[in-house]
């Protein structure tokens, strides 16, 4: 399980959060992120555009808008999930890691309880809640020790 | 998990309330509260006051159904009522402790490891000692003042020591979230004519 790096993009590109998610994730400095979120906010967006195939409404079948759900690269997977709302959920793993998809759904759910749920967050803004950083570790810690079951 | 819903005066137990629909309700009641507070203390007594009224009522109703013939009218007897008949009402269990102080003979303190008031609030380090369980503490004050036993009931968070409460699952077993770092403490302090009183009724 090699788990390297989240980050989550709000619907206008910037970034909300980012956390390395393992040792051998690799250090990234502040702006380079946000440069990387706003980016990949992008790319997302053009790809649904240059996609041969176009879906009805231009949403997938979540109700989210259509864009990049996964790359897959040398070294790296890349998987996205986009709510309804336009935040998107990002996570990049070593290849091999199995369940992105549900850890990237329990993220979600992680974030609409400790984020959305927490009087002193504002929308949009970057995330400082400690219940959610906390929540993330500990469930990459019970996902790595094989201890997570999705609900 | 259990709350008050509003079905007259006789209802069956069991009427359950999503966590999430009260969160979501609290968390406006929050924000609305420090829209108009200039300070971190008057938050605390808007949301204390915010709790109160809830407290008048809920000491009647929880007397009404839990068949009470008598009223209370010492000092012990009312705290155990509010730390388990009133804790079960609102919250679906019993208060995790009642303690009383060692240092002052008119303080008490009624301890909850998981106040379903902060379960997904982050005070942020700017707001420092505020706790969003002060609407607890002015439903506990409510039920002490309209009980005759008037108190000042302030809300603190503690930090749990090592084993010192140990969830079997090692986390919250609703909300699936690792367990908290803190407890929520409830001061009460009774005022000078209580302690007199009860004192008197001792002999």
């Amino acid at each position: 399980m090699g788990f390297l790096h989240l980050f989550i993009v709000n619907k206008s590109g910037g970034l909300i959060l980012h956390r390395p998610l393992g040792q051998s994730a690799p250090r990234i400095g502040t702006n380079e992120w946000l440069r990387i979120g706003s980016t990949f906010h992008s790319l997302h967006a053009i790809a649904a555009e240059a996609s041969p195939v176009k879906l009805p409404g231009n949403k997938n079948s979540a109700g989210a808008d259509d864009g990049i759900e996964e790359i897959r690269g040398g070294g790296l997977i890349l998987k996205c999930l986009q709510t309804r709302t336009g935040v998107k959920f990002v996570i990049t793993a070593e290849p091999g890691t199995s369940d992105l998809d549900a850890v990237l759904r329990e993220i979600y759910v992680l974030y609409s309880d400790c984020a959305l749920k927490d009087p002193f967050y504002e929308l949009e803004m970057p995330i400082r809640c400690e219940l959610f950083t906390n929540a993330i570790d500990n469930l990459i810690e019970k996902v790595e020790s094989g201890g997570f079951k999705t609900r | 998990m259990q709350h008050y819903v509003n079905r007259g005066g006789s209802s069956s137990e069991g009427s359950a309330v999503s966590l999430s629909a009260f969160a979501y309700v609290y968390s406006e009641l929050v924000q609305y509260h420090q829209g108009r507070a200039a300070s971190i203390s008057e938050l605390e007594r808007r949301l204390e006051s915010a709790g109160y009224g809830v407290g008048l009522k809920v000491l009647e109703l929880v007397a009404y159904r839990t068949k009470e013939t008598k009223r209370e009218t010492r000092l012990m007897s009312i705290l155990h009522f509010v730390s388990s008949s009133v804790w079960k009402a609102l919250f679906g269990k019993s208060a995790d402790s009642l303690e009383r102080s060692i240092d002052h003979a008119d303080e008490f303190m009624i301890v909850d490891y998981e106040p379903i008031t902060s379960t997904f609030v982050s005070v942020p380090p700017d707001l420092g000692q505020l706790s969003a369980d002060a609407y607890v503490s002015g439903i506990i004050a409510g039920v002490l003042d309209g009980a005759g036993f008037s108190a000042r009931v302030t809300a603190h968070s503690v930090n749990v020591e090592e084993g010192e409460y140990a969830k079997p699952q090692g986390g919250n077993v609703v909300t699936g979230l690792p367990a908290r770092k803190d407890k929520a403490v409830f001061l009460v302090k009774f005022s000078q004519e209580v302690l007199a009183r009860d004192a008197a009724l001792e002999r």
